[in-house]
């Protein structure tokens, strides 16, 4: 496995912080088990290698290469009039994250609904720890291979903790703007987020993640959801950070009957974008709606990976990732039905589609279907290619330039994706962004 | 679950209770050097071979290499632990000292052995255009048609004759393909392989007739590691058939076979496959471990080599027949049935290598899984910066037929070419009801209705098999297709 000297810098930091006692929690024993459990499996597993199965398309080496420092809590507040919000500057509400901790006074939460509480993962530790024993940790369980959560578990210090109370809707989105911030030294940080939706509640929760700096950073994100019986979530994350940001995000959710998972995610930015999601469908006739959408250009690398448990009847989920590549961007897309003995009735499609649209990009997929009952309905598709040569011609042929003609193929390609977010005004955000994006002159 | 899914499952029962057809064993005795694995039989197995010093050479090079590598487990399967040390590595016929100069010389058992396995020796050259070349344990017995191959400059024979005879050939093209020093089972082959068979198809030539070869595992404890060698020159054409049953018995048996093939330009060849070794009894005791390295290189521009395989056997399954796509234009197909019953596990697929321009390839997949069995494709699709245009094409289908079997699909996909077009589709799902009631309301009965969608199901893959394999292949896909065929 990892050598030594590349879990140095982790362990150290451990061991550091632990010693000074400034982990919060320190006095919860629950919490305390976690980050020894975390800081011990690490060191057994290692900074994953491409030898990991799972890790077989995406190198973590640069990350390894990289003296991080521990970003430190008490940073001047940030200016974000460079961060256009996604859902506007007057709606909705607001927490922003500086390197991995709340900054209240970026934040606007005044408007939240009774029976909904959004709040920072250092502060619920102290105002409800009952809320956090209950679930941090313990949605994630029984994914013990997973490197990089145990060493969020290690160190995580801050993070979102949001809690809708049964039957409460929370009407207007819910922005989650994480700012990466470094200006000189790199810096990492270990987010931990939390997310309950108790029964029959509804909430959308968008993640905007930016960069403010030049300097390199690396966030190894945990987000742990449950989703209660009859209970909805929109859940879209934008990763915009600057191609000098490492992003690992670690996700596990667990959705009830009748409940409803609606997850979107589009990744423009990052220098290496790692999103492992899993989503366990624990309820019958539960619903998830696991969508993707990348772009890429330059030596960006994106690696989607995503599990889908089926685990009694009746559940249902569509998967749909499509992206486009330019310059030596490249793509992973990993996904994974899996389908347990008992789940019969399960109905579920995967697919994924990337466009190449230059001479170095590079997709690699691995769509995994793994089935173990016999009524099932579940298939997948991938495909690769440029864009269609005879629709080019015709968009051509009318007068259009090429640039033109090929961003609007682009952007009916990804609109098909971007079309499922259930908000308009999130929509109309982040196909914005994919414009923008397509814009930008192509290297 | 209606009655259909009753119904398939007393089909299932019914299979899983019958028993293994060619499960006898011939008491024949054995010529062996000690069990175990060290320098000491690989030179006992090549001075028996009467081999020339480079073969031995490089056995040894691929032993020395072996041991510094670890049984894989990136599989779906679950392999018990193998002790290399507890086999037999070479069993011969006693007659091997004084080889067989035709039939009449064989030992009778041997002949009795294929009387059982239906291989009518004597009668090969009233059959239909099929050559023999049939290996019963490990040294080669006899080979029919060779007159008539050798009229067209065809080789035909076991890779230990033409170590013997044409040693350029061997020396140029072994390894050529799959290296000695490829995965764990393909370097322990090169080390200890003690037969199988060689091919070589002239420049132009195009090969007569459908060559074919019956293996046969009889020695109890005796791994058998087979290296086939097929090489097809400059548009020249070959259709090699492989076919095998073994005897049941309850110490598992590994196998470990590597297939090379060599197409230049214009060639073809199809290579087809039926496997039929011994599955494990009901309760997944005994049976063929069959951990197997086949691979083609299209060499030259406009080849084409076809993998054709039904898989019946074998306790578990570890194969991915695969093509190197190197000429410009050549062509790869890869059709497989795959069918797993009670605790059989099969982890099989394909490789397509696109690295020159225009290349093509084909997969279609089908996969039926049963009783407590585990099926896995794993295939993977790469198209390398330089292979413009390339074109995949895959599909994957799985049926599963009852609650406790398992079916997984798992293609990797790597494209480094824009130009290049790469789809995959994959569907697992059980028999459907409409089908069922539509076949039934026409007044076919349940069974025969299941029969029907399953044929229906392999269809595309059966039809890629020659004649002569159609029907053995048809029988063995037997539970599900058993009378809705023929």
């Amino acid at each position: 496995m990892a050598s030594e000297s590349a879990l140095e810098p982790f362990t150290e930091q451990y061991e550091a912080l632990t010693g000074a006692g400034t982990l919060p929690g320190d006095a919860l024993p629950w919490l305390k088990r976690l980050r020894e459990e975390g800081i011990q499996r690490f060191g057994e597993l290692g900074i994953p290698t491409p030898k990991v199965e799972v890790w077989k398309y995406t190198n973590l080496r640069a990350l390894e290469r990289t003296a991080f420092q521990p970003a430190a809590g008490g940073t001047a507040t940030p200016s974000l009039d460079t961060v256009p919000s996604l859902i506007g500057e007057q709606a909705g509400h607001r927490i922003v994250f500086v390197n991995g901790r709340l900054h209240a006074d970026l934040s606007r939460l005044d408007r939240l609904p009774d029976g909904a509480r959004l709040t920072s993962f250092a502060k619920a530790l102290d105002e409800d720890p009952g809320l956090l024993s209950d679930h941090v940790g313990r949605i994630a369980e029984g994914h013990d291979d997973q490197a990089m959560y145990h060493l969020n578990s290690a160190l995580m210090q801050d993070g979102l903790v949001l809690h809708v109370r049964g039957g409460v809707k929370v009407e207007e989105p819910i922005e989650v703007v994480s700012v990466a911030a470094a200006d000189g030294e790199p810096l990492s940080w270990h987010p931990r987020h939390l997310i309950v939706l108790d029964p029959d509640s509804e909430a959308t929760l968008v993640e905007n993640h930016v960069s403010l700096g030049g300097g390199a950073t690396f966030a190894n994100a945990v987000t742990e959801i449950t989703v209660g019986a009859g209970a909805r979530l929109h859940h879209y994350k934008l990763q915009d950070e600057a191609t000098t940001a490492f992003h690992i995000h670690t996700l596990h959710g667990r959705v009830g009957e009748n409940a409803f998972y609606d997850g979107f995610g589009l990744t423009v930015g990052g220098k290496l974008t790692r999103n492992d999601l899993h989503l366990r469908l624990e309820g019958s006739f539960s619903d998830a709606r696991l969508n993707g959408a990348y772009l890429q250009r330059g030596k960006q690398h994106c690696d989607n990976t995503t599990l889908i448990e089926h685990c009694v009847p009746d559940t249902t989920c569509r998967e749909v990732y499509k992206g486009a590549l330019e310059g030596k961007g490249r793509a992973v897309f990993q996904g994974k039905l899996h389908v347990h003995p008992d789940a019969q009735r399960t109905d579920g499609h995967q697919l994924s589609q990337a466009l190449l649209l230059s001479e170095e990009a590079e997709i690699d997929a691995k769509p995994e279907l793994e089935i173990y009952a016999d009524d099932v309905k579940c298939s997948h598709g991938s495909t690769a290619g440029e864009l269609e040569k005879t629709a080019l011609f015709y968009l051509r042929s009318r007068g259009i330039p090429y640039p033109v003609a090929r961003r609007i193929m682009v952007e009916s390609f990804l609109g098909g994706v971007v079309e499922e977010i259930t908000t308009e005004s999130l929509r109309t955000a982040f196909m914005e962004r994919i414009t923008n994006w397509l814009s930008q002159a192509s290297d | 679950m209606a009655g259909a899914s009753a119904e398939t499952v007393e089909q299932v029962q019914e299979v899983t209770s019958q028993k293994y057809k060619y499960g006898f064993v011939t008491d024949i005795d054995m010529e062996r050097p000690p069990k175990g694995l060290n320098e000491d039989i690989i030179r006992f197995i090549s001075m028996k071979k009467n081999e020339p010093e480079w073969m031995l050479e490089w056995r040894l090079k691929a032993y020395r290499h072996w041991l510094t590598m670890t049984h894989p487990s990136w599989q779906k399967v679950k392999v018990p632990e193998i002790d290399f040390q507890d086999a037999y590595y070479y069993a011969a016929p006693k007659s091997d000292e004084d080889r067989p100069k035709s039939l009449d010389e064989v030992d009778p058992k041997l002949l009795e052995t294929y009387e059982k396995l239906g291989i009518p020796l004597k009668e090969q050259e009233a059959l239909a255009g099929v050559a023999v070349d049939a290996v019963f344990d490990s040294v080669s017995v006899a080979t029919t048609y060779k007159k008539k191959l050798e009229e067209k400059g065809i080789i035909f024979c076991s890779i230990s004759e033409a170590v013997q005879n044409h040693p350029e050939l061997v020396r140029e093209y072994l390894g050529s393909v799959v290296p000695y020093s490829d995965n764990f089972f393909a370097t322990l082959n090169s080390a200890v392989f003690t037969d199988g068979s060689f091919v070589y198809v002239p420049k132009g030539v195009r090969c007569p007739m459908e060559l074919s070869t019956y293996f046969r595992i009889n020695a109890e404890n005796t791994g058998q590691f087979e290296r086939t060698l097929i090489i097809a020159e400059e548009g020249s054409y070959v259709s090699y058939l492989e076919g095998c049953t073994a005897p049941q018995r309850d110490e598992n048996q590994l196998h470990a076979a590597v297939v090379e093939l060599v197409a230049l330009d214009d060639a073809e060849i199809k290579y087809s496959t039926v496997q039929n070794w011994y599955p494990g009894d009901e309760e997944g005791v005994g049976g063929i471990y069959n951990f197997v390295t086949k691979r083609g290189a299209c060499r030259g521009d406009n080849s084409k080599i076809s993998w054709t395989q039904v898989e019946t056997g074998s306790a578990i399954t570890w194969k991915y027949p695969s093509c190197i796509l190197q000429g410009d234009n050549s062509v790869g197909e890869f059709y497989s049935i795959a069918i797993t019953n009670n605790y059989q596990q099969a982890d099989t697929g394909t490789k397509m290598i696109h690295l020159g321009k225009n290349t093509r390839s084909r997969i279609i997949s089908k996969g039926i899984s049963a009783g407590h069995a585990d099926q896995t494709y794993r295939g993977l699709v790469r198209v390398s910066p330089k292979a413009e245009n390339a074109r995949n094409f895959t599909q994957c289908d799985s049926l599963l037929i009852g609650e406790t079997c398992g079916a997984h699909t798992v293609p990797y996909i790597e494209s480094r070419n824009r130009s290049a077009k790469v789809e995959h589709e994959a569907t697992t799902s059980k028999i459907s009801e409409d089908q069922l009631f539509y076949c039934r309301q026409r007044g076919l009965s349940e069974e025969d209705a299941v029969a029907l969608v399953v044929n229906g199901f392999c269809r595309e893959v059966l039809q890629q098999l020659p004649m002569e394999f159609a029907v053995e292949a048809q029988k063995l896909v037997g539970i599900s297709l058993e009378g809705s065929v023929g």
